[in-house]
């Protein structure tokens, strides 16, 4: 009975813990490593999209290597 | 093949989808690119031209200009057809709308090529949230395309697209092609971690329905005692095919200025194939302007259900494949570029500008993909018994970008 209350008071804690606003763990004045151009998924994205290309079509496999944001078909 | 033809249409997406931080739109540039491709008999080269711009606060548009001049004698065409040429030309124009945290995109592609026609929309929309630290983005995208087959026109001996390539039947109207339908759903997220290091997770489905496979490449079957002991035949592909694909992406920042990434891909479709990717990659500046990359790319697959090298009899079954981007192999690959920021002096309107270099070596190493060239030409090498194929390929890049 006493392991069933905390198991409902831990459960309620969480949901309630939910509805709390997230608090950014990395402030925006951290995250300066972000904006260098080294840190780009796609810095260049001319010569990526034309690798990806090739090796591609010649595989099986394709989709979701887009990078960051979905939808480079990639098939 | 059609699905590598399809393939070069969807590819152009990346150019014009989403940014890994949504709220914020891509830097005004301007990149034009020479690409060139070489190995197992193929030579692809051609421009690429890439301009995006912002045309107000909040909105920013994109055009891509590709084109491809393709000189083949690969193995599949020395085996079931003849040396060819062609060139391939690709559009693709799209925006990119801000609006709060939220970014929407949406645009078209088209490709042309004497025998393959294909056009594509896409529409995408991506939210920022939790403080800016992550970033999700969701994308439908619609293909539609057109196969055709080329023929050598027996009065005038010129390459003319087959007019009966898409009857089904013996009578009717003639029509020279055969459609491929193609539907892609994805979701992706971007998280910022650590104030080193993000990651990123994308997830996608493909459906495609149509002429699936190429008109060109052929199967082989055992004949003993005719001709090499094996005799060519059409493939017969599903007119379906789903996949589902998902990928996972890192990339950390060194104290001293440098990043590692590494990138992991499953994948698995309707046709039996289950593709594992990975790949780990480096960027170091060097001497103020320089930056260095250096990647390496390991793949590796399963054939598909339907995919042998060589057929035990004629119509062994229902569907019968010899595509060889459908047989068992591991694949390799290493990459080196360089990039150098140079200034153009007294110029106002270009804020930065660099000339990059990029080298790539790739190796496939097939596992049940024989060289069927070699049938007969030494002791041992009878059909089924041929040594295993290899593809080495250089790919070469050279490009300028501007910044304005």
């Amino acid at each position: 009975m006493h392991a069933r209350t905390v198991l409902i008071a831990v459960a309620v804690g969480l949901l309630l813990g939910g509805c709390s606003p997230i608090e950014p763990w990395v402030k925006p004045y951290e995250r300066e490593h972000f904006a260098d151009p080294i840190m780009s998924f796609n810095r260049n994205p001319v010569s990526d999209v034309y690798l990806e290309h090739v090796l591609e079509s010649r595989e099986g496999s394709r989709g979701a290597t887009g990078g960051v944001g979905g939808g480079c078909g990639c098939n | 093949m059609s699905l590598q033809r399809h393939t070069r249409t969807l590819l152009a997406l990346c150019l014009c989808v989403t940014p890994a931080l949504a709220g914020v739109l891509p830097d005004d540039r301007a990149d034009v690119l020479y690409h060139r491709y070489q190995g197992g008999g193929i030579t692809i080269q051609g421009p690429s031209v890439l301009v995006q711009k912002k045309v107000t606060d909040n909105l920013a548009v994109n055009y891509n200009f590709y084109q491809d001049y393709i000189t083949s004698a690969s193995i599949d065409v020395k085996l079931s057809a003849s040396q060819y040429k062609e060139q391939r030309t690709q559009h693709s124009g799209g925006f990119q709308y801000l609006h709060g945290k939220s970014t929407y995109s949406a645009g078209i592609i088209n490709s042309n090529e004497p025998d393959y026609k294909s056009n594509t929309s896409y529409y995408s929309v991506s939210q920022d949230m939790f403080g800016d630290l992550t970033t999700v983005t969701m994308t439908y995208k619609r293909g539609w395309d057109k196969v055709y087959r080329d023929i050598k026109d027996p009065a005038t001996g010129r390459i003319v697209n087959d007019p009966r390539f898409g009857n089904t039947g013996l009578t009717g109207a003639d029509i020279p092609f055969r459609d491929a339908d193609h539907r892609g759903y994805s979701v992706g997220a971007s998280q910022i971690l650590t104030r080193n290091l993000i990651a990123s997770f994308n997830y996608e489905v493909l459906t495609d329905q149509g002429y699936l496979a190429s008109p060109y490449r052929k199967i082989r079957y055992l004949s003993p005692g005719a001709g090499k002991g094996f005799t060519l035949a059409d493939q017969v592909y599903p007119n379906t095919r789903t996949s589902n694909a998902a990928a996972i992406e890192a990339k950390y920042y060194l104290w001293y200025r440098a990043a590692v990434t590494a990138q992991y891909r499953y994948f698995s479709d309707t046709w039996g194939i289950r593709g594992h990717t990975a790949e780990i990659g480096y960027t170091h500046p060097a001497w103020k302007s320089w930056i260095f990359d250096g990647t390496f790319r390991f793949y590796t697959q399963n054939a598909a259900s339907f995919y042998s090298d060589l057929f035990p009899r004629a119509n062994a079954q229902n569907f019968e494949a010899r595509d060889r981007e459908l047989a068992a192999f591991n694949s390799f690959t290493i990459g080196v570029g360089a990039s150098y920021d140079f200034p153009i002096p007294r110029n106002r309107w270009i804020n930065k500008s660099s000339l990059n270099f990029r080298l790539d070596h790739l190796l496939i190493d097939y596992k049940d993909f024989r060289n069927a060239l070699l049938t007969g030409t030494a002791p041992g090498f009878t059909a089924g018994n041929e040594p295993l194929y290899k593809l080495n390929a250089t790919i070469f890049q050279a490009f300028v970008s501007v910044w304005f």
